[in-house]
């Protein structure tokens, strides 16, 4: 079976990427010392033209599976992946000024993010358990190391070889899972699988999905696979944790989304009650663990579990319209998380990085543009109208009580209700405390436009809340057309 | 056939008992040494069954890059091995039993007790499928054609694996004298080369 140039259009996107993570490495190991900073903005440069390359290719209606289905490309896939390759972009813009200061600018930083962007890219588009497979551990792999980049902290070492171990077990659950699919059905590929499977499988079949499940679930961290997540986000680099809370889950959510729709459409029934539990799991943890936390970081960490949980009541609600609820979700989240990472990168006292909540006293008074702007993410993240926040929990639980699932969206209103207090006690804190030092002023103009970008879209999302509803709808109709 | 059968028995005693000396064996290196001949003679049962490219493969990939590996680890790092052996009495009833369990499977499944059935429904017609032909050209014609694109992704992760390796371990120490191999062959020999007339008696 061969295939030509034009044939593989869809998978255009990934072979520019790849050659252009490759070119840039050859390119940083030959301009040896200062490579980081000009690497860093090509890298940029690469993601946004893969971002439109993508739009370019994106097949109109429909779904096209190329590389002997190994690969699927429809608008579901070039809406993730353009998130993915924005989120990216924004991560290693972020890194620039931390990397410099830390003295940790190398030129492998942003080739390793554009690798993990490649993979994430491949785990969104893969149409088969094996691909599905490769493209994750080639995000996973490149994530550990940039977990580790600090080496010389052995906080960083440890988040690297904390995330790289449970890391492997997960995977070897999807892949224990992905093998019994195989052995109980006799094909890994997910159009196969969506035909031959039906509402009764065979017990195999249900442990597989199960045990798939367990992998994806632990690469969203949601509970109760979610015990890497507060340890590697608060030991690996700031600029890496930004970078984890964003894209990564994208890519995790998106392809779980698609496994669960496409090969397991049939099996709602079955994969219905255990993201239920996920669901209510990561909500509550996500609410109540927060609360002790004093390093922003840990409770971010935290926060971003408990979101991932309002994301799958969406999932669970195994409608379209819950599908594309989860979109809305994650895009928001995307954006209000790395608006309020951009502010904790800020989170500098005479040249140090300091990552308490106390940290932030008074900051109204210091800084009050800032503080103004880490209140929106705070107000948005507790789902406070009219900003975005709210939307994306109102789009899930809205789907929720649709398809009948009221104790699950009732939990989620309670959790997202204690949620409220840590995100409120941090605008407490800004607003109501007194200023202890001040904290750093020059922080790069990267970062503050990176913050103004988020506080307009998540305050005035309204404004444009029923276009994005309407992309998210087209692109689960794709992803359902079969 | 007798010389197939015999061919078996030699692999398969040299195996067991190089099994049996990479356990025992009171120095590591020699244990290292033992597990590759292990990996051999199991290339040579491999071969027997046909499975040419797994034979290779073990060859290959654990003779030439594991074992070495190995053997660098035993040699290189000062591990301490008559403290790792101190276990051995404790932890012998726990292997034994489970060395009775496997062996009981294994006369289970010999003895014929339970029925092996052919494979049914999809996994059946999976196997049909498969065309006939050598194991080494066949993996390579699936590997480039319909599985191409995993192959080229598997590339990616490796190439991931290496970059991960250079900068989580690489430091670029300083004094460090590296041979410049362009100033070495740019001496002459008018510069390096002198001749002096040295006297008798008198030395330089």
């Amino acid at each position: 079976m061969g295939f030509t140039f034009t044939e593989i259009m869809p998978a255009w996107p990934e072979i520019f990427l790849a050659c252009a993570a490759m070119g840039l490495l050859v390119l940083g190991v030959f301009m040896k010392t200062g490579a980081a900073r000009s690497i860093s903005w090509l890298s940029v440069l690469a993601l946004v033209a893969t971002g439109i390359l993508e739009i370019v290719v994106v097949p109109d209606g429909g779904r096209v599976h190329i590389f002997n289905q190994l690969f699927v490309a429809d608008v579901f896939t070039t809406f993730v992946k353009c998130l993915i390759l924005g989120a990216s972009a924004v991560g290693i813009i972020m890194s620039l000024g931390y990397n410099d200061r830390e003295d940790i600018a190398r030129f492998e930083f942003p080739i390793l993010i554009l690798l993990a962007t490649l993979g994430m890219m491949m785990m969104v588009s893969a149409a088969d358990l094996i691909s599905l497979y490769v493209g994750l551990e080639l995000q996973s792999l490149s994530l550990y190391v940039i977990a580790a980049f600090r080496r010389d902290s052995v906080k960083s070492s440890e988040a690297g070889l904390k995330y790289f171990v449970l890391g492997a077990l997960a995977s070897g659950m999807l892949l224990y899972g992905s093998s019994m699919i195989y052995g109980f059905s006799g094909s890994t590929n997910f159009l196969q699988l969506a035909k031959v499977l039906d509402a009764d499988a065979s017990a195999g079949i249900i442990v597989g999905l199960v045990f798939v499940m367990v992998g994806l679930a632990f690469k969203i961290s949601a509970f109760p696979f979610h015990m890497w997540t507060p340890d590697v986000y608060e030991g690996a680099p700031t600029p890496v944790t930004a970078f984890f809370a964003a894209a990564p889950k994208m890519a995790a959510m998106a392809l779980f989304i698609s496994v669960l729709v496409g090969p397991f459409g049939n099996l709602v029934a079955q994969w219905q009650q255990v993201l239920v539990l996920i669901a209510i799991g990561s909500m509550l943890l996500g609410g109540f663990a927060a609360i002790t936390q004093s390093n922003i970081k840990r409770l971010l960490a935290y926060s971003s579990i408990g979101n991932m949980g309002y994301a799958l009541i969406g999932l669970s609600a195994g409608t379209k319209d819950g599908y594309s609820a989860v979109l809305i979700y994650m895009s928001i989240y995307l954006v209000m998380t790395v608006g309020a990472f951009a502010v904790v990168l800020c989170m500098r006292r005479e040249g140090r990085m300091v990552e308490e909540v106390k940290d932030l006293a008074g900051l109204s008074k210091t800084q009050p543009a800032m503080a103004a702007l880490m209140a929106l993410f705070m107000f948005s993240m507790a789902g406070i109208p009219p900003l975005a926040g709210f939307f994306g929990k109102f789009y899930v639980f809205l789907a929720a009580i649709e398809a009948k699932l009221y104790i699950l969206a009732i939990i989620g209103v309670l959790a997202s209700v204690v949620a409220a207090y840590y995100y409120l006690r941090i605008v407490m804190t800004m607003y109501f405390t007194e200023p202890v030092e001040d904290l750093d002023r020059n922080v790069g103009p990267e970062l503050s436009t990176i913050q103004a970008i988020a506080g307009a879209f998540v305050l005035f999302f309204i404004l444009f809340a029923e276009p994005v509803v309407q992309m998210t709808n087209q692109a689960i109709a794709s992803l359902t057309s079969g | 056939m007798v010389v197939q059968a015999l061919a078996f028995y030699a692999f398969a005693a040299v195996l067991i008992s190089a099994g049996i000396m990479v356990v025992v064996s009171k120095n590591p290196v020699h244990s290292v040494l033992f597990l590759i001949l292990c990996f051999f003679n199991a290339a040579g049962l491999f071969v027997m069954m046909g499975a040419e490219f797994l034979a290779m493969i073990l060859v290959i990939v654990y003779v030439g890059a594991v074992a070495v590996l190995f053997l660098f680890v035993v040699m290189m790092l000062d591990v301490n091995f008559t403290e790792l052996r101190e276990g051995f009495a404790r932890y012998l009833p726990i292997g034994l039993v489970i060395g009775v369990v496997l062996l009981i499977e294994l006369i289970v499944l010999v003895s014929g007790a339970i029925p092996i059935g052919k494979a049914s429904g999809p996994v059946a017609k999976a196997i049909a499928k498969q065309p006939s032909g050598h194991n080494t050209e066949m993996i390579g014609r699936l590997l480039y054609t319909d599985y191409f694109y995993l192959f080229q992704a598997a590339g990616m992760v490796l190439l991931v694996a290496m970059i991960g390796a250079i900068v989580l371990t690489h430091r670029r120490r300083d004094g460090v004298r590296r041979q410049s191999i362009a100033k070495q062959t740019a001496r002459k020999s008018s510069e390096s080369i002198r001749v002096v007339d040295v006297k008798p008696g008198e030395g330089l």
